[in-house]
C-alpha cells in the first residue's frame, strides 16, 4: 500500500526538498461498522499483535481500539530493558522467540527501533543470589539462551562504573552476563508496529475507548461497544495491560490479575557514561543510559493495587539510594522526571496468552513489570492463537486454566522479586 | 506516600503498614468438596476493581493488627477503614 519506505535514497532525496515531503506515518480513519478482529490496546502488544494478524495469517479487516493514543501506556513508560535469561523451559523458550524477533526487527518494520545488544548484567549480593544465578546461567544454557557468570572484578570490567569494593551494605558478589539482551527505543517500537500495520491495512483508531462487549445468545462475542459506536466483530483480542481486569470484566470474565504501579525516571541527559544495563533484584535498581544521555532508572512497584499512573515517592528514593550505592559518581545527578505505569501482575508473574472460556474472545495480559522486552513474540504468538483459535506452540503453556489446574510457571518464586 | 487512617491508631504513613490483598474473600469451610475451577477462583481470581476497593491492611509497625479499607484504585483516596469483624460501611 502507500507507505513511504525509509531507506538512504529516500533520506537524501528528502534533503534535497527542505524534508517538507515526509507523510504521514498512519492514517487516522474512522471506525469501520464492522471488522473481521479487532484489539482493545494500541500499545507495543497490541499493534505487534495486529501486523502479524495480517502480514502472517491474511486479515485485512482489523481495528486496533486505543483510548488515548499510541504508546501512551506501559509501551511509553518502561525502562526498555529487553532479556531472555528466565529459569523455566517455558520462560526461556518464550522471551528468547521475542530475543530472535528483535534480532530482525527494525528490517522486518523498516523502522530504526534502535535495539542494542549491549548487554545486560544482574548482580549478586548475597550467597541465595550467587546459587540462584549459577542456576539460571545453567538452566539458559540448556535452553540455548546464552548467559554467563562473571566474577565482581569481570563485572566491573564490563561495566567500570560499578563499585565492587567490601564496603557497601550490599556487596556485589558476582553478576550474570546476558550478552544478546539489551535496549530498544520504545516509542520507535510502538511507531515502527503502528506505521507497518496501517500500511497492511490495519485501521488504528485513536481517542476510541470500548465500553462494553457484547455477546450474542450463544455466548460468542459480536461486538463492542466503544466512545466512538458499535463495531461488530467475531474476534477479539484484548491487550489491556493494567486495565484488563476491567475489560475482561465487561465479557463476565474474572481475572486472576491485580494492576500495581510500576515507577521509572529518568535523570539529566550526560555524555555517554554508562555502557550496558545492570540491574540488581536484590536491591532494586535497573539502569541504563538512553541514546539521548539521559540515565533510565527503574524502580519497584508500590504495595497496592493502584489505577493511579502515579508511584510513591519513598519507593524512587528506595531504589536512588541503591543506585548511589553501586555508581557512586552518579550522586550529584539530578533527576528530571519520574512517572509510573500500570502493571498487570499473575499470581506466578508470568503472562497469559491464551483463548478465554468466552468463544471469539482472546487475551494476552499478565506481562507484569516486565513486557516491553517480549513486544515481537507476543504479538506474534497472539496473533497466531487469534488467527487459528489455539495456541503456537511456544505459548501453549501460557494459558488462564494453568491457575485451575495447578500447572503455574513460577518465575515469582524464581526470582523472588519484581523482574 | 499513602496517609492510613487506621481504625485503631488513627491517620499513620504509609511506611508502617502492610497491604494484605482483597477484602472479604473468604476460605472455604468444606475446601475438599469444590470442584477446581471453584477452588482455582478463591486462590487466584481478584475483582482487581477500577474504582472503589474493599481491601485489607495490617498496621505493622503500630498496633500490628488487620483491618480493612476502602479505597478509589484510581485518586488513592480512602473512603473508610473498619475493624475486623464489624460490617463494612
Amino acid at each position: 500500500m502507500g507507505m513511504q519506505r525509509f531507506s538512504g535514497f529516500a533520506l537524501a532525496r528528502q534533503t534535497l526538498s527542505g524534508h517538507a515531503g515526509w507523510g504521514r506515518q498512519w492514517r487516522s480513519p474512522e471506525p469501520k461498522a464492522a471488522y473481521d478482529a479487532v484489539i482493545i490496546g494500541g500499545g507495543g502488544h497490541g499493534l505487534a499483535t495486529a501486523f502479524h494478524l495480517a502480514r502472517d495469517h491474511g486479515l485485512r479487516h482489523i481495528a486496533v481500539l486505543e483510548k488515548a493514543w499510541v504508546g501512551g501506556g506501559n509501551t511509553g513508560r518502561n525502562t526498555t530493558i529487553i532479556r531472555s535469561n528466565y529459569l523455566f523451559d517455558a520462560s526461556a523458550r518464550l522471551y528468547d522467540h521475542a530475543v530472535k524477533l528483535w534480532e530482525q526487527l527494525s528490517q522486518t518494520l523498516n523502522y530504526n527501533v534502535m535495539f542494542s545488544q549491549r548487554g545486560v548484567l544482574m548482580l549478586a549480593h548475597n550467597v541465595h543470589d550467587v546459587q540462584s544465578f549459577k542456576r539460571h546461567v545453567h538452566a539458559n544454557r540448556l535452553n540455548g539462551v546464552d548467559n554467563e557468570w562473571l566474577s565482581a572484578e569481570e563485572a566491573q570490567e564490563f561495566c567500570p562504573p560499578l563499585r565492587i569494593d567490601g564496603g557497601m551494605r550490599y556487596p556485589v558478589l558476582g553478576a550474570a552476563l546476558q550478552r544478546r539482551a539489551g535496549t530498544a527505543r520504545h516509542d520507535a517500537v510502538a511507531w515502527g508496529y503502528a506505521r507497518a500495520a496501517d500500511a497492511l491495512g490495519v485501521d488504528i483508531i485513536e481517542n476510541c475507548a470500548v465500553t462494553g462487549i457484547v455477546r450474542n445468545t450463544q455466548g460468542a462475542v459480536e461486538a463492542v461497544e466503544t466512545t466512538r459506536g458499535r463495531i461488530a466483530t467475531p474476534k477479539i483480542g484484548v491487550v489491556a495491560a493494567g486495565n484488563t481486569s476491567v475489560v475482561m470484566g465487561m465479557a463476565g470474565v474474572r481475572m486472576p490479575l491485580e494492576s500495581y504501579p510500576l515507577q521509572a525516571l529518568v535523570s539529566e541527559p550526560v555524555k555517554p557514561v554508562f555502557p550496558c544495563v545492570v540491574m540488581s533484584n536484590t536491591i532494586h535498581a535497573y539502569i541504563s543510559q538512553s541514546d539521548k544521555g539521559e540515565l533510565v532508572i527503574g524502580a519497584g512497584t508500590d504495595a497496592y493495587i493502584s489505577y493511579s499512573q502515579r508511584g510513591a515517592l519513598h519507593i524512587s528514593s528506595h531504589t536512588l539510594e541503591a543506585i548511589c550505592e553501586l555508581f557512586p559518581q552518579f550522586r550529584r545527578m539530578r533527576m528530571l522526571r519520574n512517572w509510573g505505569g500500570i502493571v498487570d501482575v499473575t499470581p506466578d508473574r508470568s503472562p497469559i496468552i491464551a483463548k478465554t472460556p468466552v468463544q471469539g474472545l482472546y487475551v494476552n495480559c499478565g506481562w507484569g513489570t516486565g513486557g516491553f522486552k517480549a513486544t515481537p513474540g507476543s504479538g506474534h504468538l497472539f496473533a497466531w492463537t487469534m488467527a487459528k483459535d489455539e495456541p503456537h506452540e511456544i505459548n501453549a503453556p501460557f494459558t488462564i486454566e494453568r491457575f485451575r489446574d495447578g500447572r503455574l510457571i513460577d518465575e515469582a518464586a524464581a526470582a523472588a522479586v519484581a523482574h | 506516600m499513602l496517609l492510613i487512617p487506621c481504625p485503631y491508631c488513627g491517620p499513620r504513613p504509609e511506611l508502617e503498614f502492610a497491604y494484605a490483598g482483597e477484602a472479604g474473600i473468604v476460605r472455604p469451610a468444606n475446601a475438599a468438596a469444590l470442584d477446581d475451577d471453584a477452588w482455582g477462583a478463591f486462590l487466584y481470581q481478584r475483582s482487581n476493581p477500577r474504582g472503589p476497593h474493599d481491601e485489607r491492611w495490617r498496621h505493622l509497625h503500630g498496633c500490628a493488627r488487620f483491618f480493612n479499607a476502602r479505597r478509589d484504585t484510581v485518586t488513592d483516596v480512602f473512603a473508610a477503614t473498619w475493624k475486623v469483624g464489624e460490617a463494612a460501611p
